[in-house]
Formats: structure tokens, C-alpha cells, sequence
């Protein structure tokens, strides 16, 4: 199980461009996952809250955006939308195809962040 | 105060890539060529790895990196062969990373090797995430694994440049369906290129030598072209 290196990973990133932004409080975590990332999506639901324990995004939501797989069709020319990994053929020609346009995306795509109210004097 | 929306578009992996990306550009001047190994743990990595070593020392300098969770058996087994091997000791990561081959190969000069071999983990899911710098990628099935496993475990049959099927000496005691395996592993990966090899019995090994000769020159020439060309896999 690579998952929680890999949520490891993505709470380092997130609290590095947080930190960029300055005074800000997390509240989310907009993650784009491919089918063909290698990444159990449970798994790393699981490891995303241990991983984030005792840093500055403690508490922030994990958010996944499933990222459908399309290939593109050597005869057709066109992209489709695969429902399997399985299968990688083009569901209208049946002609198999490697070539994948959208699907191994592993991607911290947002934040979603709340700017801290400046204390009171 | 309403939340906002910042965004970010970066790949979570996006360190290992960039170490990667280093890597197979100092390969590249060092004009090695770089092969990884994957499977899961007992197809025969290692088995495969030793009488390819053995077999290609004799023609041109080869060496090997080993990747192993707590022994060093395999570079043990490996180092017999004659050739330079290092062990890297991954402890409880079920995967290699391009830093840990970074590291291990500091210190190595490179440029004396024309063949680098990368025996990654056994696992068949982990190490399909990591890009290791490698220029070819080498996924192994054995005969007694049955035929389905590409269709269980299709990320790192779509992420490989090349199949070997091991073991084939046992292929008729244990009932192997040679067509149906070559079609799964087609159906995950069309097109992905099939050698089948005995490493006790040498069955394949002749054809699995001379297209890893041909890769590797093969190489050489897209690289006078393109230097820096992603891995065969994701050239698509």
C-alpha cells in the first residue's frame, strides 16, 4: 500500500502553497484522480487524515474529483470514455487502442481556503 | 468570509517526476541505457536478471540495482554473476522512488556501463506510480500465476514498455492458457509487445537478448535526435 506515502506527499504540497498564500486556514483539498494513477481512492481516503495529523492543514477535507478514462480510437480518430481499465477498446469501433488522453491524473487541482480574520485589538 | 478557490494543477508525484526527469537525463549523458524490472514478489525478477546478466557481461559492461523491503539476498544471488550490484533496502516501502535510485547510485560511474538493470519491489501494484528515470520498463508474469492476473492488475501492464512471460519450462505442468494470457495482457495494454522466457532452461532467453540489444540501440539513435524524449511508455 503506496497510499499514504502518496497522501503524504499531497498534504507536503498543500502546505507548502498554502503557505504561499499567506494567513489562510485550509478547509479543502481538491484532488483529480485517474483510474489509471494506481491509486486505491479508499486507501487514500484513509491515509489523507492520518497524513494531515498534527500539520497545518489538520482537519481539512479531502475532495475527489473522479477523472474518467478516454482513449483516443486509432480508427475512429475520436476520444471515448472507457467504463474500464479492463478494456481498452474503443466501445463503438471495438478497435483496441494504448493511447490515453485523460486517466493517470494524480493531480492536486485547488484549494479551497478561508482567509484567518485578523485578530482583534 | 466565504471559502475561495485557489488553484494549484500540480501532480501530487510531481517531486519523484522532477527527480526522475534528472535522472534519466544524466543517464542519457552517461549513455547508459536503463531497464526496470517489475512483478510480483517470486515471477523470477531475479531468476531472469542473473543469466541476462551472465549472458551480457560478455558482450558489453552491465550492472544491476536491486531493490529488495529487508534482504540482500537478491544482489547477493546477483553479484555471483560477476557484474556490480547494489542492494537498496527499502525497510517498509513497498516500492522503489527515484531518490532512493539516486542515491543508491552515488558514487557509481555509470558511464562505464552500457546496461542498467532495476529490479523494483515485488509488487504489481506500487511501483506503476513512480517513474524511475529508466528507459524501458519491463513488466513479468510467470506461468503460475495464472492468466488473469493483468486483468486484476492492469495499471502496471499499461504502464509497461514491454511482457515477459517467466517460467515457461513449467508452462504444460501447470496448465498454462498461453492464448488467453497473451490476450489479457493485450486487452489492459493493446499492443504491448510479449517475449516468453525459461531462465532455467534458457528457453527465449536468445530473443529477449537480441531485443533488448535492438532497444537499446534503438535508443541511442531517438536520443541523438531527441535527448530529451520521455520513456518509451508515455511517448504515445
Amino acid at each position: 500500500m503506496h497510499e499514504l506515502s502518496i497522501a503524504v506527499a499531497l498534504v507536503e504540497m498543500a502546505c507548502e502553497k498554502a503557505a504561499e498564500l499567506g494567513d489562510v486556514h485550509v478547509e479543502a483539498l481538491h484532488l483529480r484522480l485517474g483510474p489509471l494513477a494506481g491509486v486505491v481512492r479508499e486507501a487514500l481516503v484513509f491515509s489523507f487524515d492520518l497524513a494531515t495529523e498534527g500539520t497545518p492543514i489538520a482537519g481539512a477535507r479531502l475532495q475527489i474529483e473522479d477523472v474518467p478514462l478516454v482513449v483516443l480510437c486509432p480508427r475512429c480518430s475520436e476520444e471515448r470514455r472507457l467504463p474500464s481499465v479492463q478494456h481498452m477498446r474503443c466501445p463503438v469501433c471495438d478497435e483496441p487502442t494504448p493511447k490515453v488522453v485523460r486517466g493517470r491524473e494524480l493531480e492536486l487541482a485547488a484549494l479551497e481556503v478561508r482567509e484567518n480574520a485578523a485578530p482583534h485589538r | 468570509m466565504q471559502p475561495r478557490i485557489v488553484e494549484v494543477r500540480e501532480g501530487v508525484l510531481k517531486k519523484n517526476d522532477l527527480r526522475a526527469r534528472q535522472l534519466r537525463e544524466q543517464f542519457r549523458e552517461q549513455r547508459v541505457f536503463v531497464v526496470s524490472l517489475v512483478s510480483s514478489p517470486g515471477a523470477g525478477k531475479t531468476a531472469l536478471l542473473e543469466r541476462t546478466l551472465r549472458e551480457m557481461k560478455t558482450v558489453g559492461a552491465v550492472g544491476a540495482l536491486v531493490g529488495d523491503l529487508a534482504t540482500d539476498c537478491d544482489a547477493r544471488r546477483l553479484g555471483q554473476a560477476g557484474v556490480p550490484v547494489r542492494q537498496i533496502t527499502t525497510g517498509t516501502v513497498c516500492h522503489l522512488e527515484a531518490q532512493m535510485v539516486a542515491d543508491a547510485l552515488e558514487g557509481w560511474d555509470l558511464a562505464a556501463l552500457d546496461v542498467l538493470f532495476i529490479e523494483n519491489v515485488g509488487n504489481l501494484v506500487c511501483p506503476s506510480s513512480y517513474d524511475l528515470g529508466e528507459d524501458l520498463r519491463i513488466v513479468l508474469l510467470s506461468v503460475t500465476e495464472g492468466e488473469d492476473k493483468p486483468l486484476k492488475y492492469p495499471t502496471i501492464f499499461n504502464s509497461a514498455d514491454l511482457a515477459v512471460i517467466t517460467k515457461v519450462d513449467l508452462a504444460e505442468a501447470v496448465g498454462f492458457r498461453r492464448a488467453e494470457a497473451h490476450r489479457n495482457i493485450r486487452e489492459v495494454r493493446p499492443g504491448l509487445e510479449i517475449l516468453e522466457t525459461s531462465a532455467r532452461t534458457g528457453e527465449g532467453m536468445d530473443a529477449w537478448l537480441s531485443r533488448l540489444k535492438e532497444l537499446s540501440s534503438l535508443r541511442k539513435g531517438v536520443l541523438a535526435a531527441h535527448p530529451l524524449e520521455p520513456p518509451l511508455a508515455s511517448r504515445e
